[in-house]
């Protein structure tokens, strides 16, 4: 409650992008996908096999616990209306944005079904990393 | 106040540099080994190369590097350590590969060495070379500073569709983990290097297109403006750390 008035913003959530709910095994596989979802670069993330994931972002690990639905998928669409000054990609823009590569140009990191597959298979990580 | 704050830069300069880390720092040590031997480091082939360029007459001048400047350890000594630098015929600041490029055509008479051509690269790797361990001085020269001030706001500036800019990369995260590769801290203390992932040397710009097209922005044509205002902050940023050419990184 405290935090909520403390920061407004990140109470904000995000309605559905599709009707068709996210299917979190997909979700899961574009989290992995270096050329796709890209958020292992940055991000650690319970999935043991992968090896070289990032360490300058949270570990995803308990995500699913410490943010509802609505607020993961507004984290993953435009993570700069939360902190302005993130590194976080903004994977459902593509407005604003300055010297878009031809191949990328108008389009968005991740299509509205892959933002629903990822936000289902975060809500699943609901164990907090070992410390 | 003038004073003040001059005074206040030459404090803060010794601790600030001694947190400054190359790139050298976070690599292997097997890729470090590579770097330090001459007979093992494979940027030494273009040294070499570059050191029968230097000799060799050519254009229609009928003249080598070596019969206007002689011996380049001596007229070549510090010299890419100060590069780039302020160019008087264009009236704009012009870096090391792009001076190499004009002396060839204008002085020697020669074809143009195209940007990032192998015998440009070793050129520049080999001049480059004769400044190895000298430290990075950028001049001193008040014409250089509008150019550095967009280098430096380039840098600052998020592009790409992943809306990244160098100094969210190479400030605020520098030293953890981008997957698999510690971020370095982005000094140009190495160029032209080796790097083994495009088992080839490559120059300063090569590198800095390869981390515009990671964000998945455009980056600029060889030799565009944008890239020699880069590299002047990146030399001022670099200011008082040592010359390595040719590097080895990862
Ligand atoms: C370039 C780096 C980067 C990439 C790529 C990235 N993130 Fe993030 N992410 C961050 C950072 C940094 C934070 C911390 C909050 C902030 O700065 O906005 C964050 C925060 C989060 C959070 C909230 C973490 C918490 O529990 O506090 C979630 C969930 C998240 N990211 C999911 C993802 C997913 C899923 C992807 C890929 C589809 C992804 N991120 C890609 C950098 C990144
Ligand atoms: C998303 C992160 C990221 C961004 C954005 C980024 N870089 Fe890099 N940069 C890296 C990584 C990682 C490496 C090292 C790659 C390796 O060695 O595998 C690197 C390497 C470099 C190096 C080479 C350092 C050396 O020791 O040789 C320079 C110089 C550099 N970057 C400058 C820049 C500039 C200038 C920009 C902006 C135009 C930029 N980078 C944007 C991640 C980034």
């Amino acid at each position: 409650m405290l935090l909520a008035a403390a920061f407004p913003a990140v109470a904000q959530e995000a309605a559905p992008l599709t009707a068709q709910p996210g299917d979190p095994a997909r979700g899961r596989a574009i989290v992995a996908d270096r050329q796709r979802g890209l958020c292992l670069l940055c991000h650690p993330a319970p999935m043991p096999e992968e090896r070289f994931q990032g360490n300058l972002a949270p570990d995803l690990a308990g995500a699913g616990s410490r943010w509802t639905e609505g607020q993961l998928r507004l984290r993953l669409m435009d993570s700069r209306r939360l902190n302005p000054d993130s590194i976080m990609p903004s994977y459902h823009r593509s407005e604003g944005l300055h010297r878009v590569a031809p191949a990328f140009q108008g389009r968005t990191v991740l299509g509205a079904q892959e933002i629903e597959d990822v936000v289902a298979y975060l809500t699943t990580l609901r164990e907090e990393p070992p410390r | 106040m003038r004073r003040a704050l001059a005074l206040l830069a030459a404090l803060a300069l010794p601790a600030a540099a001694q947190e400054r880390r190359s790139g050298f720092e976070e690599m292997s040590r097997e890729s470090q080994a590579m770097q330090r031997d001459d007979t093992a480091n494979p940027g030494m082939l273009w040294v070499l190369e570059g050191e029968a360029l230097w000799n060799r007459p050519d254009g229609a001048s009928g003249r080598s590097c070596a019969s206007c400047h002689g011996k380049a350890e001596v007229s070549m000594r510090g010299v890419a350590a100060r590069y780039p630098a302020w160019d008087e015929a264009s009236g704009a600041p012009i870096d090391l590969a792009g001076r190499i490029r004009q002396s060839r055509e204008s002085r020697q008479g020669a074809p143009a060495l195209a940007r990032e051509s192998e015998g440009l690269l070793a050129l520049a790797a080999y001049v480059a070379h004769q400044s190895r361990g000298e430290p990075i001085r950028p001049p001193d020269d008040a014409r250089l500073d509008s150019a550095r001030a967009r280098g430096r706001a380039l840098y600052a500036e998020r592009r790409g569709q992943l809306d990244l800019s160098c100094a969210q990369c190479h400030d605020d995260n520098a030293g953890r983990r981008l997957a698999g590769s510690v971020i370095p801290q982005g000094h140009p203390t190495g160029y032209p290097l080796y790097r083994l992932e495009w088992q080839s040397l490559g120059s300063l710009q090569r590198r800095l297109r390869g981390c515009m097209t990671g964000a998945r922005a455009e980056p600029y044509a060889y030799g565009a403006a944008e890239y020699v205002e880069i590299e002047l902050y990146l030399a001022q940023r670099a200011a008082g750390m040592a010359v390595e050419t040719p590097a080895v990184r990862p």
